[in-house]
């Protein structure tokens, strides 16, 4: 039990999902904190389709009135803009 | 005094007069709304022109993004005006916004391959900067409407992503 109990605390976090928000056309929180591994998930409240875009990086479309994500794969932090309306910028740090 | 006002807003549009000067003479709900829906029209049009001349994949790429993203942005528009009984009210600014236009695209018509694709994607970094300008000046200040005026902002925003889109695009062909 001892062991088991050692064991499970041991294994890494349960990687996690970050909830961003667009609403009309800012990202929201438009910085966030996530671990290799942890997904973010984009909610578009908009009509019209967005992007989160890495230069030389991801590249995710978020449909209007509908979704968009990612799972983190490497360290280092980066910003990502709307390729669409490159005036739609966030940020994301990404921790090991 | 109908006519002056509106000619007044036609020189804001196109010349970028100083809008101060047009405190007085504010254009009316109905008459904001026809002038966003022309503008957002318009930009469709030219856009259906570069799908169909362009052979450049972002050219043509950008003006299916123009396209998708106008034609939601009007039905928005047209949805409001529903809902709070206002009817648009052709004017003098919406006119001369069409006029301009219909001539812009009968001049592209004539250009072919990367002289046509530049020209288009100057002339939208140029429009849409017009009518950001339109709209920060002019349009969002005279709304009385608070939804109008949100929708107007929001068009804002997405008009200014849009302009800075097409100077990125710009930026590539050169």
């Amino acid at each position: 039990m001892a062991a088991l109990a050692l064991a499970l605390s041991a294994s890494p976090a349960l990687a996690a999902t970050i909830e961003v928000t667009i609403d009309k056309l800012v990202f929201s929180p438009s910085s966030v904190q996530a671990k290799v591994g942890d997904t973010i998930e984009w909610t578009n409240k908009d009509v019209i389709a967005h992007t989160a875009t890495v230069k030389g990086g991801w590249d995710v479309m978020i449909p209007a009135k509908s979704k968009g994500k990612v799972t983190l794969k490497a360290p280092g932090a980066v910003d990502y803009f709307c390729r669409f309306h490159p005036n739609m910028k966030g940020h994301v740090a990404v921790t090991p | 005094m109908f006519m002056r006002s509106t000619t007044a807003l036609a020189a804001v549009l196109f010349v970028g007069a100083a809008p101060l000067a047009l405190a007085a003479e504010k254009p009316t709900d109905p008459q904001i709304a026809h002038i966003a829906y022309t503008a957002g029209t318009i930009d469709i049009e030219a856009a259906k022109q570069a799908i169909k001349k362009s052979k450049n994949k972002e050219v043509v790429a950008f003006a299916k993004d123009m396209e998708r993203d106008h034609a939601a942005v009007n039905k928005q528009a047209l949805d409001l005006v529903k809902k709070l009984k206002v009817t648009p009210e052709d004017n003098d600014t919406s006119k001369a916004l069409a006029k301009a236009a219909k001539e812009e695209r009968a001049k592209l018509e004539k250009l072919k391959g990367a002289d046509f694709d530049k020209a288009y994607i100057d002339n939208e970094v140029a429009y849409h900067k017009q009518v950001d300008s339109a709209l920060e000046t002019l349009l969002i200040p005279s709304a009385s409407n608070a939804e109008l005026k949100s929708l107007l902002e929001t068009g804002l925003k997405i008009f200014q992503g849009h302009e800075q889109h097409a100077e990125h695009v710009a930026g590539m062909l050169k």
